[in-house]
């Protein structure tokens, strides 16, 4: 049977993990590839990789950090963060990346997510969305505001329209973040995540909120998530993600435990 | 071992050679040299694109000289698409053919609510004792991504299920192929790898 996946989410800058999932048993806490290869042996189902560098020398650290991080990681590898154009998405799938994400870029230019997915394949396309609830919208949470630029600037457009425009231009996922959840540890937003994944028939995973194990139930039940990104788990009194998937499991969720 | 890896522009290469140096193996890449098919000791043919991209093997003579090769008994490995093109042909490209190594037609998962395409790990029912599955247990999680598949058959090495059962790994002789990544399906999937990579007649 199909699982629901946990997606372990690690935030780098300047080649070191700066947030998301950090442990304190392990000396080096901030090295992405030591980090990645530990939540992949313990059970991630996938490792997200975001950069918030976004500068131009930024990008070198990088790609250097993405070659590292996956030569010895056998599980889905996704890359996100400032990725602009199909030439700085062909090297990061050069580096080993197995998927990238794009944001801000696919909505400056729709045309990016169809450009790199006739190179590399739709399942190699990750469109992010960070999207907020508009109270003065007829539908709050199916219109609810898409952002750019890190959450700092509207993008005109709505999250289900947008959702459905990116699975059509050839998306193979996404991934939603709602930023009213995000950073409260009061669990997803499961309306809005069930309003997309409702809207599409591609893969949605769901972002931002979560704060214990009952919440992972939560949004791959009444927010019909074929995944959640776990970005600090460890925090919410869970040691690693074989533990988060017992727990799952004994919630009768169907989830994939590792050998 | 040296094992070539089959380049027909449909997607990235990098987790598959990753995945072979691991295990030891030294993987040459060609996109048409047929001298290296020719002399090829194991093909691996990958592929996570659209089926229609399978023409280039024809266009380029890939198609004969793999075709030559696994008649001499070299171990051939489909991955994906790559599998997909063992059997007649697929839905997704109609006129298409593919190496007809299996007699049935790959098609899309119905549509019925579920989501289209099947994204994620799913366990595997292995089907008698196929050589690429040893070590494998029967509730065993892979990792797939794709939209179209192939029926289960007589030749089907592993049954997954996903709408309904389908072939997630064939197998006769020499001629293997897995609709599943096993470069991204953790230990499950590099041991599989490391069967394929220790076939011998």
């Amino acid at each position: 049977m199909l699982t629901k996946r946990i997606i372990a989410c690690l935030d780098v800058h300047g080649g070191r993990v700066v947030k998301g999932v950090q442990f304190v048993d392990i000396v080096d806490a901030g090295d992405p590839a030591a980090l990645a290869a530990r939540h992949a042996r313990e059970g991630a189902d996938e490792i997200v990789l975001l950069d918030i560098t976004a500068t131009h020398e930024g990008r070198q650290t990088l790609l250097e950090t993405v070659r590292r991080t996956a030569r010895e990681l056998f599980v889905p590898f996704t890359v996100g963060g400032g990725i602009k154009s199909a030439e700085e998405a062909a090297q990061v799938f050069e580096a080993g990346a197995d998927k990238i994400s794009v944001n801000s870029a696919a909505l400056a230019d729709p045309t990016l997510i169809s450009e790199i997915g006739m190179s590399f394949g739709a399942q190699a396309v990750v469109v992010a969305i960070d999207a907020r609830r508009d109270s003065d919208a007829q539908n709050p949470v199916r219109d609810a505001q898409v952002f750019v630029q890190g959450g700092r600037k509207p993008a005109g457009r709505r999250v289900v329209e947008w959702a459905r425009e990116a699975e059509e231009r050839g998306a193979g996922e996404i991934l939603l973040t709602s930023m009213d959840a995000d950073g409260t540890r009061a669990g997803f937003d499961c309306e809005l995540t069930a309003a997309v994944s409702e809207a599409v028939s591609i893969p949605v995973i769901a972002s931002g909120g979560a704060g214990t194990v009952a919440h992972f139930a939560d949004v791959f039940g009444r927010g019909k998530a074929d995944a959640a990104l776990a970005a600090s788990i460890f925090h919410f009194g869970v040691s690693s993600a074989r533990s988060l998937k017992e727990e799952l499991v004994a919630a009768g969720v169907a989830v994939r435990l590792p050998c | 071992m040296r094992v070539t890896v089959i380049d027909y522009k449909a997607g990235n290469l990098t987790s598959v050679l990753k995945a072979l140096r691991y295990l030891g193996a030294e993987p040459v890449v060609t996109d048409s040299a047929l001298s290296l098919i020719e002399g090829a000791e194991r093909i691996v043919l990958p592929g996570v694109g659209h089926f229609a991209a399978t023409e280039r093997l024809d266009s380029t003579g890939m198609t004969g000289a793999i075709r030559e090769a696994v008649g001499r008994g070299v171990p051939f490995l489909g991955i994906c698409v790559g599998m997909q093109w063992l059997y007649a042909g697929s839905t997704e490209a109609a006129g298409q053919a593919g190496l007809g190594e299996f007699g049935e037609e790959c098609s899309r998962f119905p549509e019925c609510g579920e989501k289209v395409p099947h994204v994620g790990w799913n366990s595997l029912e292995v089907e008698g004792t196929p050589r690429l599955m040893k070590g494998v247990k029967d509730g065993e999680y892979v990792y797939f991504t794709h939209s179209y598949r192939a029926p289960v058959g007589a030749d089907t090495a592993a049954v997954a299920n996903y709408i309904e059962p389908f072939a997630a790994a064939v197998e006769r002789g020499n001629v293997m192929g897995v609709q599943f990544h096993p470069e991204k399906s953790g230990e499950t999937g590099l041991k599989i790898l490391r069967n394929f990579l220790e076939w011998t007649c």
